[in-house]
């Protein structure tokens, strides 16, 4: 059992959130320390699929499609901050995305997705364009035959997601904060106006705490007086090998990375708890790549991963500090990528502020109480 | 660099980057070309390095040569035969449109 020094404010957990969240801290002069859990523990940060994504966004949230716009808007600024304060270039690249589609039903639920996204937006709304596949091929012309339309919006990109992992460690240390891996939180007892965060590793204590543990909030946050529920939900993805440039873009579901390996994924299983990848959807995730573009055929697949994203019953972020334990709050979302830029600089500056409200109260984890009569 | 322990039982003729060469019939081509005194085998995508095998055993990826025709072979996981066309290579993986 160790004890470590008493901290005035302590990140539970070290993946992309916690580490943004760190990183915002010590850029306002806070020294956190990010308390990081095993190398195998569950990281949707090792599984994520690095895009800055809008398109298709907020169905039915229109706050949801505002706050993701607005961190891709950050999204410039904050990644010459993180070059700055870690001497990591994220390869930012926001030249916008496709959603192909490979059947006109496809085109039609996309479309009348972001049609309804734009309708609530009104002014607001991201730009986007609907292709056929005539269109489409002008802009992308390795598409194969079957892709017979595509939804086009110039604000979606991608970065490197293993650089920005790193630079958002590199920078945070930087800047003050300090980080110890295999320190996995088991228990958080309120205590002298602070919190005792314990486990196997041993304890310390903290006068404030943020929890950003992923799926792990959903047991911590209940001890600080907080609810973060999830649901299930697998994603598998597949890497090749580095290939010439052939896609400038990026997508949802396939993208070439910077230095050329392509990125399948987007697949969704909600009804297993097993980590391992499964042949099978392998198999639809690359057939599906094959026919949007026909040259993937040949190439080789060196890798498939699988991860568990932090999801929400609605899927929408959850940003609360807590009513019950001035000093205690939650930060979690699915796009640890796209509102890394949010995270870092707009919700880390509202807990240095000890705000009452993040987000205006939009992403309460409280949404999912059951109502009172 | 490298030298066999055991004289080879048969050797087959494989040509590297144009030049024709005997090798022990019954091993890898990483192993042949490590045999040839070839360390470096291709130059690194993104850095443009020199690479050359290092697992031996199907699992870094650092040996891909091109074996007749076929681009990113992985050298150690496939055996010499009588006739093959090995190339180092350089750069990314080149695709033809259309693929199939």
């Amino acid at each position: 059992m160790r004890i470590l020094p008493d901290q005035e404010i302590v990140v539970v957990g070290g993946g992309l959130v916690g580490a943004a969240i760190a990183w915002g801290l010590a850029r306002k002069g806070l020294r956190p320390l990010v308390l990081d859990g095993e190398d195998l523990a569950h990281r949707a940060s090792r599984a994520n699929f690095a895009l800055v994504w809008v398109q298709g966004k907020g169905m039915d949230a229109p706050h949801y499609a505002r706050l993701t716009i607005a961190s891709a808007k950050l999204w410039p600024s904050f990644s010459e901050e993180l070059k700055e304060t870690s001497g990591i270039d994220v390869a930012l690249r926001q030249r916008g995305g496709f959603t192909f589609a490979l059947s006109e039903s496809e085109m039609a639920i996309w479309t009348e997705e972001v049609q309804s996204v734009a309708a609530a937006l009104g002014e607001d709304a991201p730009e986007h364009a609907l292709l056929d596949h005539a269109g489409t091929a002008r802009m992308v012309p390795a598409i194969g035959k079957d892709v017979v339309g595509s939804i086009y919006s110039p604000l979606d990109g991608d970065v490197n997601s293993l650089r920005l992992f790193r630079a958002l460690h590199a920078g945070m240390i930087n800047l003050g904060a300090s980080y110890r891996a295999h320190c996995d939180v088991s228990e958080i007892l309120p205590k002298d106006g602070g919190f005792l965060l314990k486990g196997a590793w041993g304890e310390v204590f903290a006068g404030r705490v943020v929890l950003a543990a992923g799926n792990g909030n959903t047991r911590l946050a209940p001890m600080v007086g907080l609810s973060a529920p999830t649901l299930q939900s697998k994603g598998q993805i597949l890497v090749t090998e580095k290939c010439e440039p052939f896609f400038s873009y990026t997508s949802a579901t396939l993208r070439q990375a910077d230095e050329g390996g392509v990125m399948i994924g987007d697949s969704q299983e909600a009804d297993t708890s097993s980590i391992a990848t499964s042949q099978d959807i392998s198999a639809v995730l690359a057939g599906r790549a094959i026919r949007t573009f026909p040259r993937l055929a040949q190439v080789n697949v060196l890798r498939s991963w699988a991860g568990f994203r932090v999801k929400t019953p609605d899927g929408l972020p959850i940003y609360e500090a807590s009513p019950t334990h001035p000093g205690a709050c939650v930060v979690m979302c699915h796009s640890g990528v796209t509102l890394a830029a949010n995270h870092a600089l707009r919700i880390a500056d509202a807990i240095v502020g000890r705000e009452a409200i993040f987000a205006d109260g939009l992403f309460s984890g409280r949404r999912f109480h059951v109502p009172q009569p | 660099m490298f030298r066999s322990l055991e004289s080879p039982k048969s050797r087959v003729r494989i040509i590297v980057d144009g030049n024709p060469f005997e090798v022990d019939a019954m091993t890898s081509v990483a192993a042949a070309l490590l045999g040839l005194g070839m360390t470096a085998v291709r130059r690194s995508v993104v850095g443009d390095e020199p690479r050359g095998p290092y697992c031996l055993m199907g699992i870094c990826f650092e040996c891909l040569v091109t074996i007749d025709g076929v681009q990113n072979r992985q050298a150690c996981m496939v055996p010499v035969r009588d006739g093959m066309v090995v190339s180092s290579q350089s750069g990314a993986r080149m695709m033809e449109e259309g693929g199939r």
